[in-house]
């Protein structure tokens, strides 16, 4: 058997050195094997990002694992064994599939990342790819539609929408609408969050085949991939795969002969963090400033170029393809309370285990930290996370144990958001990171709503002077009524949601702001 | 004579892609990536390939930090400044790089060879703290290593 070796090409995995390990991996073997031959694939990162890179190597028991693998590193791994899988090397750990952080995850939607060539539309079928799309040519629209809605899937975005309901929403606008559209949201811009990224950059045909789903469930013949500018590794596997699949006819015309028709197109955002938010999302679509609209409309109904337009993110498109193939009960099964089906959590900031885990919705945030985790990466205590990105509430330890479902969070003020957790230790600023949060708005605000645009600039100000004590009671007083203001008068997210890492920092850690 | 193969950049940007629906971005990406910023005076003819006002051309150009007026150092530098790096030491690296170029965000330094960018977050949150060097990101970075890719260009810069 020709020895085969995985090594990831993601953007995270190049970012630590993947490609120079990948370089001289082959240059050492080439000079060690002479005619000799092995196999290498470039795969997706299995998401346990503290190891990367990761070489993989294929054996009789399954794959086993090396890393973090440095070019340093690469001929003492051949000497002990690479190519055999031998398990003497310091950075050797164990079959891939036993690591426990991987072992004891629920991987649905991201159960192909690592495992496959991201290209390879073979390697794609052979997980069960493209299964869902050939049940759907045989199902009505409405069937279709309910199928979704039977699964209890929710936008992964962020805002947790029915999915089903949006997508029925757009079947209803009926064929005299005309063009409909299927947008995939891809700016995915919150710190601590890298799904989209790995789901595009690792399996990209999953994508795909979710918004091709999507287009024959509503009736619409195009779909749009907003992806933005900061993913360019994304954008040229996406390229590639979209151009794959059309011409294995899984895209384009009569797709699988079923008389549907359906393509897609990436189109680049330009680094504006608010493009994220899906009206603004549509105006940069549409060439336009990216202000957001008021709604209503929504977007289902007058959407992209005003026409009906289903408007949903990476993670929610790519979970399709498996509720299609398995059932909606099948992923309903996991999860609990009113989230079902499963989330990619991302572990980001201060973890000595950062990572995707991908789990049903009901973990607790301490067995993300600590059991996943692996509590922080400085050896220092930690102190607080912020969850669900930039305009997600700081938690601090008193709250970790709740279970992260949509309304568990609700409860404590929180929001899941995109699934992204920042880990802090205890060297963190609380008041530098509420007046983060107001400088961010400043920067990102589209600039449509006064309070955001103004207020945040206002919020930088106050929070400088309640920190150097100047009329401390009555600048607290006025930030709070500012965080009001923006709070109820703001269009979106944007300003509607700053004030919530700025309140939960202040409610629970005012000592850092003496 | 740069006019003019100016002209020639836009002119091709706006062939290639003027037929697509919202075809603006497309073209100011394409433009940009060609000539490194968007020449002022080249608003005009992308307005009218569009049907468009210079005021909307001008409009979009100015609300996205993608585009740019005029040129930017011959590397540009990007620092991500967001919550995953900060809990990583990011603010730290943010001062390093500043004063190693002698620089603050969104500024130029005098020889011309570098810009200075914040980035709000590069997805590459689990390999925090993070910089973009032109087209290459690297991850985990300590305020050595980020110095050290600095002055390697620097000297590269140098030999040309």
């Amino acid at each position: 058997m020709t020895p085969r070796i995985y090594i990831p090409q993601d953007s995270s995995a190049i970012s630590v050195g993947a490609d120079t390990v990948a370089d001289r991996l082959a240059e050492r073997l080439v000079a060690s094997l002479g005619n000799k031959e092995v196999e290498f694939v470039r795969n997706g990162s299995r998401g346990l990002f503290w190891l990367e890179p990761m070489i993989e190597v294929e054996t009789d028991a399954g794959r086993v694992a090396y890393g973090p693998v440095g070019a340093d590193d690469v001929d003492s791994l051949i000497e002990q064994g690479l190519l055999e899988g031998a398990q003497a090397h310091p950075l050797s750990q164990g079959l891939t599939e036993e690591i426990p952080y991987l072992k004891n995850q629920q991987r649905l939607t991201f159960k192909r990342i690592g495992l496959i060539d991201p290209l390879s539309i073979r390697d794609y079928q052979a997980h069960d790819g493209f299964k869902g799309l050939k049940r759907v040519i045989t199902m009505s629209c409405q069937a279709c539609v309910d199928e979704v809605k039977k699964s209890g899937l929710r936008g992964r975005g962020g805002a947790a929408f029915p999915t089903g309901i949006k997508w029925q929403t757009v079947l209803d606008a009926g064929a005299a609408a005309g063009q409909k559209y299927i947008t995939c949201n891809a700016d995915e811009g919150d710190s601590g969050t890298f799904a989209d990224r790995l789901q595009m950059e690792a399996d990209p045909f999953a994508l795909i085949e979710g918004m091709t789903i999507a287009g024959i469930a509503v009736g619409a013949d195009m779909g749009y991939i907003y992806l933005r500018e900061e993913y360019p590794h994304a954008h040229a596997i996406l390229e590639q795969a979209i151009a794959i699949a059309t011409e294995h006819n899984f895209l384009g015309k009569d797709i699988l002969g079923s008389g549907k028709n359906f393509n897609i197109q990436v189109r680049l955002g330009a680094k504006a963090y608010i493009c994220g938010e899906e009206t603004s999302m549509l105006e940069s679509l549409e060439g336009k400033r990216g202000e957001v609209r008021a709604k209503p409309p929504l977007p289902a109904l007058e959407g992209l170029f005003g026409k009906p337009t289903v408007v949903n993110n990476v993670i929610s498109l790519s979970s399709i393809p498996i509720i299609f193939a398995e059932g909606a009960d099948y992923y309903k099964d996991f999860g609990m309370g009113r989230s079902r089906g499963t989330m990619p959590f991302q572990l980001a900031g201060n973890l000595k285990q950062p990572g995707l885990v991908e789990l049903g919705f009901g973990v607790t945030l301490h067995s993300l930290l600590y059991d996943y985790g692996g509590g922080s990466a400085s050896g220092r205590p930690l102190r607080v996370v912020q969850v669900g990105g930039p305009l997600g509430t700081y938690l601090p330890e008193s709250q970790w144990q709740v279970e992260m479902d949509y309304e568990q969070l609700a409860a404590i003020k929180g929001v899941l958001g995109h699934g992204g957790l920042v880990a802090f230790d205890d060297t963190v600023d609380m008041s530098q990171q509420a007046r983060f949060s107001m400088e961010f708005c400043a920067v990102e605000s589209c600039g449509k709503c006064t309070p955001c645009r103004i207020g945040s600039v206002r919020g930088v100000e106050v929070i400088d002077k309640i920190c150097s004590n100047e009329d401390r009671d009555s600048n607290l007083d006025l930030l709070n009524s500012l965080c009001d203001t923006m709070e109820n008068g703001s269009l979106c997210a944007m300003g509607g949601m700053t004030p919530f890492p700025i309140r939960s920092a202040l409610e629970h850690f005012s000592d850092d702001f003496k | 004579m740069s006019d003019s193969k100016n002209t020639g950049a836009v002119n091709t940007a706006i062939d290639a892609n003027h037929h697509l629906e919202g075809a603006l971005l497309p073209i100011l990406h394409q433009v940009q990536n060609n000539l490194g910023h968007i020449p002022a005076d080249q608003v005009g003819i992308i307005a009218k390939a569009l049907n468009l006002s210079r005021a909307e051309v001008h409009g979009v150009i100015s609300f996205y930090p993608s585009f740019t007026t005029s040129p930017q150092g011959t590397n540009v530098i990007e620092v991500c400044r967001a919550e995953s790096c900060q809990a990583m030491g990011g603010r730290k690296i943010e001062a390093t790089v500043k004063s190693a170029l002698g620089v603050n965000f969104e500024e130029t330094t005098e020889c011309g060879k570098f810009t200075l960018e914040p980035v709000y977050c590069l997805g590459n949150c689990a390999c925090s703290p993070t910089v973009k060097i032109n087209s290459q990101i690297y991850g985990r970075v300590t305020s050595h290593s980020v110095v050290s890719l600095i002055e390697n260009l620097r000297q590269a810069g140098d030999q040309k």
